[in-house]
């Protein structure tokens, strides 16, 4: 359970036992991830040169990153230049107010949203709430979560946790929709017309962003029911909520993303909508558009050489559908709007490594090392993870105790001395030859049993085997 | 400070600090031409892809289109079209609704289908791309009725989405908003079921157009 936007209102360790107890939750999670894993394989095989294509991915968006406020600058200046206007917010209140004020402004109460999880991130929703301004979720699986009062529980696919029927009592509950039956192609359709006299008659729309080209000013969406362009086209404002390492410098480069995005996550060669502008286009779509850039905690986190790979993650969700740990603990547990392998590198680091829930999150993987595999931008998940792990605060017990573990292991007379005290030390904790709870330990036998020293190192069995045959 | 001269201060404070890091890094490496197999020519792999996304894709000589267009018609009583689309591609007694001056939206939402043209094709992905250029349009007149036609001249189908995306440099320059469309409208937002026809035009329709 998420405490909003990116704090986990609990230690991953707890949330995840307790929706380990879902059995629907692990069954509907299990056929997505599988379905989609099987998908994403055929379609980038399809392409020989994909593992060109990540490097290249890798390398646009470090050069992106390492050029940040001149890209940042010029998409100013480029959608300026379109007529559009553009706002900078350095954390999440800030964004709210922002938007809030644009809204405000024209006077809207109620506006229509497509999916977007920058927006999730900065709880946008529940901002506008305060002010009396109604956002409908316009995305199938998030309008779902939206009526059920849930949180999406993966990047592609947010309502995987809900099947069929449940969809359709709530449709019939929440939208006053006619449904005999659970028929996907019913429901789908239920909420089309529900919405499409929302799409005709709202004023403002909200959006995120998948790339923005800072050459040209231009900003895109990749989506596929519609709704999107819906969003983006019908009302009169437009407002893009984009996070700052969303800028890309060339137009080219989109190249690459359109062709590594769509495959890695809905393993489709191509999702059926890509919608680009630039700024406001006479006769065509918005009279106003607005282009909020938001920080957010993402300069903390081009701070770090290690960390900052993480900047360069496109949302695909390729990630979760391969990690052992999400496909069972599921989205919920990590607790914020990003879940899964890169949510637990990410939701830390914007956070500034400060938020004590959210630093257990580096722990919520066996670094098995699925998630590099798949990045579309090749981020080395497990690195970051491995070097957070480092950052986040431990007991002075556990800290003493691992310096006191570096230092024996630095040498071969240490570690046997050490090896030997430990053996004699350990008696008091010994049951039936394992170790259940060692003392000031407590996270590392929490799940586990720490086998006991046996009373003979190989080392030592050789030692005196060998002495024997000689 | 404001919030823009603050984020920019942070951006440099980190980058400074990460300026080795980024020196070390490599450099974009060149995009090799790697070929990709294709199944026939350019066209039947867009042709089979296009349809792969249940576009209906009908390929035609060019003295053909016009009673192909009559096909893709048959039963859509009000047809949406741009003012500058080419007279001889209607069949005569389609009942056109022209966007000129601008359709209202619910004006839009009684046509039962739209005809445009497309600025480039793709066959690697499949997928027609519009530009607002010549008999296309704005975007929201192949948004909101629920049929969209589409014709593609042989000669604008490129083999991959870099090619596309190198000839849609002009229209970006030019500030014109781009829609690339693979299929109609899907979802597989319930029980990962795909179903095609959400929000945008439930059926599309594609008619590839060969030189004699």
């Amino acid at each position: 359970m998420s405490g909003g936007g990116l704090h986990p209102a609990h230690s991953f360790t707890e949330e995840a036992r307790e929706n380990l107890r879902n059995r629907q939750l692990r069954a509907n999670l299990g056929f997505a991830t599988k379905t989609i894993r099987e998908k994403r394989l055929r379609v980038t095989q399809e392409l020989p040169d994909w593992e060109d294509l990540r490097l290249q991915g890798a390398a646009i968006k470090d050069e992106a990153l390492a050029s940040l406020s001149e890209n940042l600058l010029q998409l100013e200046a480029r959608v300026q230049a379109a007529g559009g206007q553009v706002h900078w917010a350095r954390d999440a209140a800030e964004a709210r107010e922002i938007v809030t004020a644009l809204i405000q402004k024209h006077g809207a109460k109620e506006v229509v949203k497509v999916k977007s999880i920058t927006t999730d991130e900065i709880e946008l929703n529940k901002g506008l709430e305060e002010h009396g301004i109604h956002a409908i979720e316009t995305d199938l699986a998030e309008l779902i979560c939206q009526l059920a009062g849930d949180a999406p529980s993966h990047i592609l696919v947010p309502a995987i946790h809900k099947n069929r029927t449940e969809i359709r009592d709530l449709f019939r509950d929440k939208l006053g929709a006619d449904l005999p039956t659970d028929d996907p192609a019913k429901l789908a359709d239920a909420a089309r017309t529900y919405l499409r006299q929302k799409f005709m008659s709202a004023k403002v729309a909200i959006s995120g962003a998948n790339f923005a080209i800072a050459e040209t000013g231009t900003v895109c969406v990749f989506e596929s029911e519609g709704n999107g362009r819906m969003c983006l086209t019908l009302p009169e404002v437009l407002i893009t909520v984009m996070g700052i390492e969303k800028v890309l410098p060339h137009w080219e480069d989109m190249a690459v993303f359109l062709r590594l995005l769509p495959r890695s996550s809905t393993a489709e060669r191509m999702n059926p909508y890509n919608s680009f502008w630039t700024g406001v286009h006479p006769g065509d779509g918005p009279k106003e558009f607005h282009l909020v850039l938001l920080d957010n905690g993402r300069t903390n986190v081009l701070a770090s050489p290690v960390g900052r790979q993480t900047l360069r993650c496109i949302r695909c969700s390729a990630c979760l559908n391969v990690c052992p740990v999400y496909e069972r603990t599921g989205g919920h547990s990590y607790g914020s709007v990003y879940p899964g392998p890169i949510g637990a590198i990410l939701t830390p680091q914007l956070l500034g490594m400060r938020d004590q829930n959210a630093n257990t999150l580096p722990y919520a993987s066996s670094l098995c090392g699925a998630c590099v595999e798949v990045c579309p931008v090749r981020i080395d998940i497990p690195e970051v993870l491995i070097h957070l792990r480092g950052e986040t605060s431990k007991s002075w017990f556990e800290r003493m105790a691992m310096r006191f573990v570096a230092r024996a292991m630095s040498s071969p007379g240490r570690f046997l001395r050490a090896v030997k005290l430990a053996r004699f030390g350990q008696k008091f904790f010994v049951r039936k030859g394992v170790i259940r709870k060692a003392p000031g330990l407590g996270g590392w036998t929490a799940s586990r049993d720490l086998p006991a020293l046996p009373q003979q190192s190989f080392r030592e069995w050789w030692k005196e085997s060998r002495g024997r045959e000689s | 400070m404001d919030a823009k001269a603050e984020i920019l201060a942070r951006i440099a404070a980190s980058n400074g600090r990460a300026e080795l890091a980024a020196a070390a890094r490599p450099k974009t490496p060149a995009p090799r031409m790697v070929p990709r197999p294709t199944i026939g020519s350019v066209q039947a792999q867009f042709v089979r892809y296009a349809a792969e996304y249940k576009a209906l894709v009908r390929v035609v000589k060019g003295a053909e289109v016009q009673s192909a267009v009559r096909d893709a018609l048959s039963g859509e009583k009000r047809v949406a079209v741009t003012s500058d689309l080419p007279q001889e591609l209607l069949p005569h007694e389609a009942r056109l609704v022209v966007d000129h001056p601008a359709l209202a939206n619910d004006e839009l939402d009684r046509a039962d289908a739209v005809l445009t043209l497309c600025a480039v094709a793709i066959a690697e992905t499949g997928t027609v791309v519009l530009d607002g250029g010549i008999g296309q349009g704005r975007r929201a007149l192949t948004l909101i009725p629920d049929h969209h036609i589409c014709i593609v001249r042989e000669d604008q189908i490129v083999d991959s989405v870099n090619e596309a995306v190198v000839w849609l440099r002009a229209s970006v320059e030019a500030g014109r908003p781009l829609t690339f469309i693979s299929g109609p409208s899907a979802t597989s937002d319930i029980e990962l079921v795909r179903i095609e026809g959400v929000h945008g035009p439930r059926r599309l329709d594609i008619i590839v157009v060969e030189s004699q």
